[in-house]
């Protein structure tokens, strides 16, 4: 077993609506998604978030898709027309929870030939 | 029966003009019924073409409308794609104006154009009804002079101005994906309570109305997920069938991907719960969604299932919200880092000295500010170096605009009184716009619903 960051094994995209952000963690392979749905937790990412005022965090699955969709409330700084912050949709918020979010999961998890898999010299 | 192919030309106001040529070029091959849709209006844009119609009763439509039509007025009509739009944004009679003016100036005369009103509810409901509408989400307005007020209108009104013949029309709130359901709803008379095709055409919408951002872009992570030829990535075609089977490619020869992955992506955006979409037509349910690669760029959406429509339309009410003063300043080399932050430290001092209290951000942009959420604190994690590139970064509201650039004359007035060596000074004041999201009966918005046609 290795640990890695999320990023190592799902992708995902982030949208806002409101004050209200969502975020899609889809795995790259199938050997990753047992370990998104084990890991990869409603009070992980809230506490992953709360520190941009995240209230609630709700995960919806969609194994057909192997994907997760996480709707994380309160965390858009009042969102995108009154946030004091850069990036006020919140759209990099999804390398947010991809970056330190880390798992410990096999070898097979990460796609052949990953940087993760290769460091650079 | 045949196909119905729905390309996407723009998935935001500030989108490439020229997304549309390659999809019509692509059309011009293809049997079956063709469409081309722009999405351009985003909740605050519409807020500021009402401003602009209140100054200039003539305007208030997408100021984008020329960029994005004089490129494809003449090759959609050659290729007979017709054109559903929401370039009218505060104002689709006068879109159409301009769009026929557009149409004689490109020597295509005869071309017809329909614009969708009804959506705008500062002209049907007064203040008072207004501000009592239950919000959703969002701001409240009670007691604050409301800007805009639009109900988002679905594909029906769209339906029925294709019906009129038009070759454009012009909408200005609906729901996005309303764009492509519209068309679909006039090509294949899909019953007001056929809830599962509904669903698909809506999911349709909603996978083209973001442009390339199902083809591939706003998807690159180099190294973990490349896309090919980027600079010109083809935007979105839908081929949709009567039974709402759909599958999303993208035009021959145009650089970008359509693959599970990034359908997956565009599928989720802005979705929360994935078995309640809700729009004006219907709620949709991706729970049992399958996708199937259907050959080299063209995915194949199965599953898509549907509900009734909810009772209640979703509309928008803007108000003032005083103004937003951004500054920044950089500072590079060796000990960047504590001159950056010293910068700022000074700009904090000033502003308390001068008893500013309202809403203020300081920070120092390269130190993680974009993900601490204005917790300097989270830097300690962070191996920062000392030296290289930092920027000061000041953002504040204010009630008036004369307060708003006061604070961004601060940042500016280190280039000779702050620490040594910051450059680069930019600033942006901004008016900035409060928005609640309500519910309004569907009977107080749909009986307002008009087709104008106006022939060029």
């Amino acid at each position: 077993m290795i640990t890695l960051p999320l990023h190592a094994i799902a992708h995902g995209r982030a949208g806002d609506k409101g004050d209200t952000s969502n975020i899609s963690v889809i795995a790259y392979r199938s050997e990753a998604w047992p370990h998104l749905m084990e890991q990869v937790t409603e009070p992980r990412v809230l506490a992953l978030f709360a520190h941009l005022g995240a209230s609630r965090v709700t995960r919806y699955a969609l194994p057909q898709l192997e994907a997760l969709n996480f709707v994380i409330e309160t965390t858009l700084g009042g969102g995108v027309n009154s946030a004091l912050g850069l990036d006020r949709h919140g759209k990099t918020l999804s390398f947010l929870l991809l970056g330190e979010l880390e798992l410990t999961i096999p070898r097979d998890a990460v796609p052949e030939g990953s940087p993760y898999l290769s460091p650079a010299p | 029966m045949s196909q119905v192919h729905i390309g996407c030309g723009a998935g935001f106001a500030g989108d490439r003009f020229d997304a549309a040529l390659p999809i019509l070029a692509d059309m011009a091959d293809r049997e079956g019924a063709c469409y081309l849709i722009y999405e351009v209006l985003g909740e605050r844009t519409l807020a500021i073409a009402q401003r602009l119609r209140r100054d200039d009763p003539s305007g208030g439509f997408s100021p984008y409308l020329e960029a994005y039509l004089r490129l494809s007025l003449a090759p959609a009509r050659a290729a007979g794609v017709r054109i559903v739009a929401n370039l009218g944004a505060a104002n689709p009679l006068g879109a159409a104006e301009r769009t026929a003016g557009l149409a004689r100036d490109l020597g295509l005369p005869g071309l017809r154009i329909a614009a969708v009103t009804g959506d705008d509810l500062l002209s049907t409901l007064d203040a008072a009804t207004l501000a009592a509408l239950p919000t959703i989400e969002g701001t409240s307005v009670a007691g604050r002079g409301i800007i805009a007020a639009n109900a988002y209108l679905g594909a029906r009104p769209i339906a029925a101005a294709l019906a009129t013949g038009a070759d454009v029309v012009l909408v200005g709130r609906s729901t996005d994906s309303a764009l492509a359901l519209g068309p679909l709803i006039h090509e294949f008379a899909w019953a007001q309570d056929d809830w599962d095709r509904l669903a698909a055409g809506t999911i349709a919408g909603h996978l083209l109305e973001c442009g390339g951002q199902v083809t591939g872009c706003y998807f690159a992570d180099p190294g973990f997920k490349d896309v090919p030829r980027l600079a010109e990535a083809g935007f979105p075609i839908a081929e949709v069938d009567a039974s709402g089977a759909l599958l999303v490619t993208k035009p021959q020869g145009s650089g970008g991907c359509v693959t599970r992955a990034t359908v997956t992506e565009q599928l989720l955006y802005e979705m929360h719960d994935p078995a309640a979409y809700v729009v004006a037509d219907c709620v949709a349910d991706v729970t049992a969604v399958q996708l199937r690669d259907g050959g080299q760029d063209r995915v194949r959406i199965e599953g898509v299932r549907g509900r009734a429509a909810p009772g209640t339309l979703k509309a928008t009410l803007c108000v003032d919200a005083g103004w937003l003063a951004e500054a920044e300043l950089s500072y590079a080399g060796p000990n960047a880092l504590a001159r950056a932050d010293l910068a700022g430290a000074i700009v904090r001092e000033r502003l308390s000295a001068q008893g500013r209290t309202g809403p203020l951000r300081v920070e120092t942009l390269g130190t993680g500010t974009v993900h601490d959420g204005g917790h300097p604190a989270r830097r300690t994690s962070r191996q920062l170096s000392a030296d290289g590139e930092y920027r000061l970064r000041v953002a504040a509201q204010a009630p008036t605009w004369a307060e708003a650039q006061a604070i961004s004359d601060e940042v500016l007035s280190l280039y000779c009184s702050g620490p040594a060596g910051g450059g680069g000074y930019r600033t942006h004041v901004t008016e900035e716009l409060a928005i609640a999201s309500v519910l309004v009966p569907r009977s107080a918005v749909e009986t307002h619903v008009r087709i104008h046609e106006v022939v060029a």
